[in-house]
């Protein structure tokens, strides 16, 4: 089955939504039938497989959802809306795909709540994985789902959305990391693909294709950054044999299309650094003095006080460590990793002592254990 | 989201704003009052999308540790010792710390004795999350 899953069937979800939509079904009802729908294509498929698969969704949520007209609570309105427009056929368009994309990311929602509805009704995964990605109940999952859907659901489907909200909640689900048997990082990757095309049909998208890009970027290294034991393995110590070269080709290619576009935006500038460490064959061999002029423009563009930080890292090896640590002294020491970034620059300016103290208080406000893990053992490094 | 532990000690209430009398002097109502409100209040985190989890333990146990010579656990206890009793948590996976903290303030106003809220202390610990998909 997992070749209808993963392969076959999830990439219709949103547009079969976007169909039931449009022909008057509510958003949440059409959600909800469209899941239903996905469960019967489990079931039959197998023994009877479909020659048009968007097709018999489209007819069998559909006919799910007049189910529930029937039968529902809110029989009388539903009702009234459905024969209001009647239906129209399979219209399908990209743009009400693309609606779907904008619906669940919609500012109303709260973070954690738009990456639910996302990963239900954008990326088609039933309650149970998402809340098996994210280590919570089931049934809290669909409370976060449900509660969501309620949000969302006097929007104006036909109004057009934002896409830097959509970008904001496919970069929360690449950054979760990888937990359950759903790989998120591979499922933000392919939502943003297809955002990228959605958003094409209007005009280039330089920053979702910088998006796709950082995302490549960074997927590539994924096999280098945890040993076996599942340590990790921080960017200069990373075998660098063991990067997805494919992937980072790719990278790069969508990189620099964005660029040439030249309307810059976070993304492209975080793509540009990741593809300025891609590009080095050791860690020594970086370009840093380019990869600080990106942060300087990163940081110009966003004021943000991580990208201040990641840039006195990058001062300290391409100007030596006490610029980096003058750097560093105009960061919020309050940030999470602003401690083990002092510990690494002093330890480069030669101060062991106050890099193995700073080791241990970073490894004691790690938000990870494996960064606690980390940070211990430069410390015990140290003191040894 | 950031998931955080809400642990009830029973460590009692701070001299002044004190109801920290203990269970078996309230009235069984009272008892009955508490119990609603620790149960609604596990209803609510289910309905917030926010429920991870939710345990009682017993006061009953011992303190275990290898024997010196090898040759098996040792115990020691259990300890009528109340002031550091671990009585019970909740598990929440919520937006951040704020969060995390508004509701232990909630949790700490269960009713006790007189219907009045006991003010317990509650410890919230965030727990460790996994390294993001960006930082190496």
């Amino acid at each position: 089955m997992d070749v209808f899953d993963a392969a076959v069937l999830r990439p219709l979800v949103p547009a079969v939504i976007g169909v039931l939509v449009r022909r008057g079904a509510d958003f949440a009802a059409a959600e909800d039938a469209v899941q239903d729908a996905l469960v019967e294509a489990v079931r039959s498929w197998p023994d009877d497989p479909p020659r048009d698969p968007k097709g018999w969704l489209v007819t069998v949520a559909w006919r799910r959802f007049l189910d529930g007209v029937r039968s529902g609570a809110a029989r009388q309105r539903r009702e009234e809306t459905v024969e209001a427009e009647p239906e129209t056929g399979p219209v399908e368009t990209t743009d009400d795909t693309l609606r779907v994309f904008f619906l669940c990311a919609h500012p109303a929602l709260t973070p954690a709540s738009a990456v639910a509805l996302t990963l239900r009704a954008v990326a088609g995964l039933t309650t149970r994985q998402v809340a098996e990605a994210y280590l919570v109940p089931e049934a809290t999952m669909a409370q976060r789902i449900s509660r969501a859907k309620r949000t969302v659901s006097g929007e104006s489907f036909d109004r057009p959305g934002d896409l830097a909200t959509v970008r904001r909640v496919l970069y929360l689900v690449f950054n979760e990391g990888y937990s359950g048997d759903v790989d998120l990082a591979a499922e933000a990757i392919r939502l943003t693909r297809e955002l990228a095309v959605l958003a094409s049909h209007h005009g280039p998208d330089p920053e979702t294709d910088g998006l796709l890009a950082l995302m490549l970027l960074h997927h590539a290294r994924r096999p280098a950054r945890r040993r076996a034991d599942g340590t990790l393995v921080p960017l200069a110590d990373q075998d660098r044999s063991l990067w997805d070269t494919a992937l980072v080709e790719e990278g790069v290619a969508v990189l620099q299309a964005a660029l040439a576009r030249e309307q810059r935006g976070e993304y492209q500038l975080q793509a540009a650094i990741a593809a300025l460490h891609a590009d080095a064959p050791t860690a020594a061999e970086t370009d840093w003095v380019q990869v600080v002029q990106w942060y300087d423009e990163l940081l110009a563009l966003t004021g943000s006080p991580v990208v201040r930080l990641n840039r006195a890292v990058a001062v300290g090896e391409a100007d030596g460590a006490r610029a980096g640590l003058a750097a560093l002294a105009e960061v919020d020491p309050a940030l999470p990793r602003h401690r083990a970034v002092s510990a690494y620059l002093h330890e480069k300016d030669g101060d062991l002592a106050a890099a193995a103290r700073l080791y241990a208080e970073a490894a004691a406000l790690a938000t990870s254990a494996a960064e606690r893990t980390h940070l211990t053992k430069q410390a015990a490094r140290l003191h040894h | 989201m950031p998931k955080y532990l809400i642990l009830k000690h029973y460590r009692g209430v701070p001299a002044g704003t004190v109801n920290d009398h203990p269970m078996e002097e309230w009235a069984p109502d009272e008892v009955d009052a508490h119990m609603q409100f620790m149960d609604d209040f596990g209803k609510r985190l289910e309905a917030s999308g926010e429920f991870v989890d939710a345990q009682a333990l017993s006061p009953e146990g011992a303190f275990v540790r290898a024997n010196d010579e090898g040759t098996g656990p040792v115990t020691d206890g259990p300890f009528a010792e109340t002031k550091d009793l671990i009585a019970g948590w909740y598990v929440v996976d919520v937006d951040g710390w704020d969060r995390a903290v508004e509701l232990a303030g909630e949790l700490s106003l269960a009713p006790g004795k007189g219907g009045r809220p006991i003010h317990e202390w509650l410890e919230v610990r965030p727990f460790y999350g996994a390294p993001s998909g960006t930082e190496d």
